[in-house]
């Protein structure tokens, strides 16, 4: 009724195969991007900035790329806290080592660095599957944040064993360091989150998805239609890689300022982006970022809710906020165990129908 | 027997070419087991070639040799007139050799549309970079093969569908999806692994015209298994009858009919 594709008709194979191929939806879209880009960043204060948009786009960005080895290449990683942590530290590097250079530029090269590292990690992925290589991405986790602990040349030989981002400009409007406009902090993170979703969903819209998606649902036979696994295999790892690390080093120079890698980037961090992928759906763009909103405005919801509503203690609000953000995603996984998006997809289904069901 | 010349003409109008593909003394074991003993055969250009033979014969181990699944541990595969080196499955995939799978082995995940582009896999060469940034190269691509893909589902009757996720789909139809998704690949051979089994008498008959319509209209040289004797001896050109490994048969259908070795293994011989 109110969700229509009646007379969306399609004359070409490009209209067939776009992103938003009904109408309603591509309007949405558009209208979103235009919000988002000439209307909230005259609107967002610090407070909105920090705890809201920052984190969730960052992880929305993370989202997506462990989302594209798990969810649509079918390899399990834990890793992703020490990708995350190899992008962060490419960038201090970087940044450190070359500040003539323009931090946007960084942050792309930071991502090519995970690539390569995280298709170092991804060479076990040939011979184990399932859990075992779960495991041996663990040993990635472990070791990267360990690597970047002890040797120091990664952290300048500081003397706290932190890195902290130096102001960076960006059309001499600072972006990193204490005294960034919450607005450009917002807006540059924006700019990578919009960049990544499109590079993804371009990429599982083509060929090299149907590969990766090919290896996920029946790798012999895949195998056999003429896919080489070893290839699928190590670009899914590639990208996946590319996006954690624009992830990682977006979360330190921008959003953190200064971290500690156990810290910020330990095997926490890969369980939360983890259960990003999987509240928001599998093998789903759309889920990552649901799964990402999910996980970071949830506390910050309840945590107004409950101390701001209804004026309970701060340290009570916090233990009951693990509570319910637990039992919920028990609840949400229980009733629709596919995800965000498939709640999503289904809403659709009935919407086309409704209130006229028969 | 067809005698050695290149190519003739079937009684059907159907042209026949020269060998495509020949097996010279494959022997391929499992540890002890010899699952097929030197066996030799070829394969014309253009023809339905039937491998027949009980239960355990060696059939499908013959079609996973053809495919590059096995390395037989003896004798030589000559394609094109050329001997083919040992090969992972993919590379002679891209070569040109597409099947079909017993079980049926479809990506359940994609739809019915992704599942027989996938079969394009051949002809989309686009860079990461380049589908990264779709507008241009991997668009153009895309749309050009795109084309082809939905003339096969055209031929294949199945447009209705294409937009279904494979696994909401019944048994037949995901068969004849199967058969999509290996002629997208446009093979120089295509091999069929019981592409009836456990059907009924009506969708056999759907199966069977879409194979000679296949083999008509495009003119692919197919390698069938198929277990009912009346499908094997009405569609194909020669038939190779199987036994415990060995071949005990090679030629038309009314030459395998007579075969007395064909007969005993069939019907089975008294042992004394």
């Amino acid at each position: 009724m109110f969700y229509r594709e009646a007379g969306d008709f399609k004359t070409s194979y490009v209209d067939d195969s776009q992103t938003f191929p009904i109408r309603v939806d591509r309007y949405g879209y558009y209208a979103l991007l235009a919000v988002a880009f000439g209307v909230l960043p005259f609107l967002v204060n610090d407070y909105w900035v920090n705890a809201v948009l920052l984190p969730f786009l960052i992880y929305a960005i993370a989202a997506i790329g462990l989302n594209i080895l798990v969810g649509y290449c079918g390899q399990v990683s834990l890793g992703t806290g020490g990708f995350m942590a190899v992008g962060a530290y490419a960038c201090y590097k970087l940044m450190t080592g070359f500040p003539e250079i323009n931090i946007f530029f960084h942050v792309i090269l930071s991502g090519g660095i995970t690539a390569a590292v995280c298709v170092l990690f991804g060479l076990p992925s040939l011979r184990i599957k399932g859990f075992y290589l779960a495991v041996a991405t663990l040993a990635a986790q472990f070791f990267l944040v360990w690597l970047f602990n002890r040797v120091g040349w990664f952290y300048n030989y500081s003397a706290s064993g932190q890195i902290n981002a130096p102001e960076r400009t960006v059309f001499g409007i600072a972006v990193t360091g204490a005294q960034n406009p919450p607005w450009a902090a917002y807006l540059f993170c924006l700019v990578f989150t919009v960049g990544c979703a499109l590079i993804a969903r371009n990429l599982t819209r083509g060929m090299a998805g149907r590969k990766w998606m090919a290896i996920r649902d029946m790798d012999i036979a895949a195998e056999i239609i003429g896919v080489n696994p070893l290839k699928a295999k190590l670009t899914a790892f590639a990208v996946s890689g590319f996006f954690v690390g624009i992830a990682g080093a977006l979360f330190f120079s921008v959003y953190l300022g200064a971290i500690e890698v156990g810290e910020a980037f330990g095997i926490n961090k890969s369980f939360l982006v983890l259960f990003m992928v999987i509240i928001g759906g599998l093998g789903s763009i759309f889920g990552s970022f649901a799964g990402a909103a999910f996980l970071v405005l949830l506390p910050v919801f309840l945590k107004n809710v409950l101390v701001g509503g209804l004026g309970w203690p701060t340290d009570l609000a916090a233990h009951l906020e693990f509570m319910i953000v637990g039992a919920l995603i028990l609840i949400f996984l229980i009733a629709e165990p596919h995800g965000l998006a498939q709640l999503w997809r289904v809403t659709k289904e009935k919407l086309r129908l409704w209130p006229f069901p028969h | 027997m067809l005698d050695a010349s290149e190519g003739h003409v079937t009684a059907d109008g159907r042209k026949i070419g020269g060998v495509v593909m020949e097996m010279r003394n494959i022997t391929l074991r499992f540890g002890g087991v010899v699952a097929i003993k030197d066996i030799s055969f070829d394969i014309r250009e253009g023809e339905i070639r039937a491998i027949i033979g009980p239960n355990g014969a060696g059939k499908s181990s013959m079609l996973n040799v053809i495919s590059g699944f096995y390395n037989p541990q003896e004798g030589e595969v000559w394609y094109k007139g050329q001997k083919r080196p040992p090969m992972k499955p993919y590379q002679v995939a891209q070569q040109g050799i597409a099947r079909t799978f017993q079980n049926i082995a479809l990506f359940e995940g994609m739809s019915v549309l992704d599942n027989v582009m996938t079969g394009r896999i051949r002809q989309m060469k686009t860079g990461l970079l380049a589908q990264a940034l779709w507008k241009g190269r991997a668009e153009a691509e895309e749309v050009a093969n795109r084309a082809a893909v939905e003339k096969i589902i055209d031929f294949l009757e199945i447009q209705h569908i294409r937009k279904t996720p494979v696994s909401r789909l019944p048994y037949g139809l995901k068969k004849r999806v199967e058969l999509a998704r290996a002629l997208a690949a446009e093979p120089s051979i295509l091999l069929l692994d019981e592409p009836m089994a456990g059907m009924n008498v009506e969708e056999k008959e759907d199966m069977s015209r879409f194979i000679l319509d296949v083999n008509d209209e495009f003119g692919t040289t197919t390698v069938l298994i198929e277990h009912d004797m009346g499908v094997v001896m009405d569609l194909s050109d020669r038939v190779v009858v199987m036994d415990y490994g060995k071949k005990i048969g090679d030629g038309t259908p009314e030459e395998v009919r007579s075969n007395q070795a064909v007969i005993d293994a069939y019907l089975g011989v008294a042992h004394d």
